[in-house]
């Protein structure tokens, strides 16, 4: 067991990995096979990944280099920084880690029906397994690269499932303007690793850390990765790509997508708080975050009450969502400097922030789910063209009632649980930023309350009257993210201890990161 | 003034290509034109990483009969070397994305072939 966690972290990509160039061998031999292969091995992940996060809340940062005699060498004799690939697990890794390992099994259970009837299922878990264990790279990494050839993994494979479906023009057109937005933020995510190169010959984030000096090009490149990292996230300038992708791709696959731009978010605080640090000016560079954050709330909810495809809808309120989280992250960004201000309310607003980010993948994830089991059985994502399908489809609307609601922010669901931990932290702050924020919790539950309505009650319309509800493997994915966030909803104070604390105190905390990778070197 | 020019050629060049790039993506509307677009800008950047790792007067860290000099760490040639693999492959698949259109939709016009806005 010591020797399966101490390679852990290796083992959580290096599986997924694996299986994804074998699923195509045993698909050719039996489809069942194939499906309970891939199954049982996100499982072992999921279990892995459980496993790394008790042994890195327990015993701090976990690091494995890779080629090194023993895995916690970071730095070879002889050398004064880290020249081996490093993977550096702290607090926020294993908490991004569990989200990722969350969604991509319910995802894979929910895609054993749900794609049943389409071809090329073998590629699909191929590519299905590539995006997860490019997830799992981007956010396991110490390697500024590395960090960039995740990404493009994560990009690659999940333009190509966005455009899955090909007998769809509009799934097409998804997969390539993801795949666009995807290649230009890469670039210049690879250019800004290049000036930073060019100044300090290092791309571990640690060894960088302790050796930045803050020059003109510095502030460059930060200012290059946040557009470019803001832009994969779906931040407001550049959040069009999110509704034309999250809204064609194939539902399981949207969960995976909601999960990439994740990672995204996790690179930028890894960047905002570990690269640059408390040193840098951040006031200023929170209240950038800020502003990205209070434009996505307020387009993407104005957005989702005129849409009338759902899944579109779902989409832009993932956009709202995300300025959320912004916000808290900005939040404390800016008072990072200032310790009792980061005492009184900064922690607690990157609290609120981190734990949006695993109901969103939550809430969200079940959402979509029954946005798909609505268009497996029905065919369309037209609000118009829906009516009284609650009638037949009982489990689906009331997964839908209870994402709706947990999205909203209303208690006693995960929504509730986070928002509230984001408004009176940032009350402290701005008191405007909270009003904005309950103004647009408000709007977005009219907006679920609208699509409710007109998907789900009223009469039975005539030509659905023989729909039936989905398939069992896609009611049990869609059980497993609700039943999630109704103990989310019931106990946030045991989560928040067990998993978000660690996260906001190994983000804040950049000194332990660095002596991770560069020892006691003074 | 001049000598500064030319002895930054390459970092002037790859400022050039990134901006003729950047050019195409924002104002071409054809499909095709835009995955040019793509490849010239990260065609610049390539050209940036392997400006930036060039040492006058270097040698590879090739160690059996090595003439002599100082070595160069060659980890900025790996980088471009990934980079270019990945270009590829991103390529690939945005070419054969924008076949799928085309056939879709009978057109690589980005007015004429977008079906979805708002």
């Amino acid at each position: 067991m010591a020797t399966l966690i101490e390679h852990s972290s290796i083992l959580i990509i290096a599986v997924p990995l694996l299986i994804a160039f074998l699923t195509p061998l045993i698909g050719m031999a039996s489809k069942k096979a194939r499906n309970s292969v891939v199954v049982v091995g996100l499982a072992f992940v999921a279990f892995l990944v459980f496993a790394l996060a008790r042994d890195v809340i327990l015993n701090g940062i976990h690091i494995y280099t890779l080629g090194a005699t023993s895995p916690s060498l970071a730095i070879p004799e002889g050398t004064m920084v880290p020249v081996r690939i490093i993977l550096e697990v702290d607090g926020v890794s294993v908490f991004m880690g569990i989200i990722v390992a969350i969604v991509s099994l319910v995802a894979v259970i929910y895609s054993l029906s749900a794609m049943k009837g389409e071809t090329g299922q073998n590629r699909f878990y191929t590519l299905l397994l590539l995006m997860v264990a490019g997830t799992f790279g981007m956010v396991f990494t110490g390697d500024l690269f590395n960090l960039f050839v995740f990404l493009e993994i994560t990009s690659i494979s999940g333009a190509a499932l966005i455009a899955f479906r090909t007998k769809f023009a509009d799934s097409q057109e998804g997969g390539f303007k993801y795949i666009v937005v995807s290649a230009i933020a890469s670039l210049m995510v690879l250019f800004a690793i290049s000036l930073l190169y060019s100044q300090y010959n290092l791309l571990n984030i640690g060894a960088l850390a302790a050796a930045m000096q803050y020059t003109m090009l510095d502030r460059i490149a930060l200012v290059i990765l946040i557009a470019a990292f803001a832009m994969k996230l779906g931040g407001v300038p550049m959040h069009m790509w999110i509704s034309d992708t999250y809204s064609v791709a194939p539902v399981s696959i949207t969960v995976l997508l909601i999960t990439a731009s994740q990672a995204s978010m996790y690179a930028l605080m890894r960047i905002c708080f570990i690269l640059y640090g408390v040193t840098l000016d951040l006031a200023v560079v929170g209240w950038i975050v800020i502003a990205i954050g209070i434009l996505g709330m307020f387009i993407g909810v104005t957005m989702a009450v005129r849409q009338t495809d759902i899944t579109r809808l779902i989409a832009y309120n993932c956009v709202c969502e995300a300025g959320f989280m912004l916000i808290g992250l900005g939040v404390g960004l800016a008072v990072l400097g200032d310790r009792t201000d980061l005492g009184t309310f900064g922690t607690t607003a990157i609290n609120g922030a981190i734990f949006h980010m695993i109901n969103h993948a939550l809430f969200e994830g079940l959402l979509f789910l029954v946005a798909g089991a609505i268009f497996y059985r029905i065919g369309t994502r037209d609000l118009n063209q829906m009516g009284g399908l609650g009638h037949t489809m009982k489990f689906t609307a009331g997964f839908f009632l209870l994402g709706a609601l947990a999205s909203s922010g209303l208690p006693p669901f995960n929504g509730f649980a986070s928002k509230i931990l984001i408004y009176e932290s940032v009350y402290q702050f701005n008191p405007i930023l909270t009003i904005i924020g309950i103004l647009v919790s408000i709007i977005t539950l009219a907006v679920f309350v609208k699509a409710f309505f007109s998907a789900f009650t009223g009469a039975l319309l005539p030509k659905y009257e023989d729909i039936k509800e989905v398939p069992k493997t896609m009611i049990a994915a869609m059980t497993i993210f609700a039943v999630i966030i109704i103990i989310f909803g019931l106990f946030p104070g045991l989560i928040l201890d067990w998993i978000v604390r660690p996260a906001t105190d190994a983000l804040v905390d950049q000194a332990s990161y660095i002596n991770a990778i560069m020892g006691a070197i003074p | 003034m001049t000598e500064t020019l030319i002895g930054n050629f390459p970092l002037v060049a790859a400022v050039v290509l990134t901006g003729i790039g950047l050019y195409i993506l924002i104002f071409r509307r054809n499909l095709i034109k835009i995955v040019m677009g793509i490849t010239i800008l990260s065609s610049s950047v390539n050209l940036f990483l392997v400006t930036l790792g060039y040492r006058e007067g270097g040698i590879a860290p090739i160690y059996t009969d090595a003439p002599e000099g100082p070595m160069v760490l060659p980890v900025v040639q790996a980088l471009t070397l990934t980079n270019i693999v990945i270009a590829v492959a991103t390529s690939a698949l945005i070419l054969s994305l924008v076949i799928r259109i085309y056939r879709h939709t009978g057109s690589l016009d980005s007015k004429k072939s977008r079906r979805m806005k708002g």
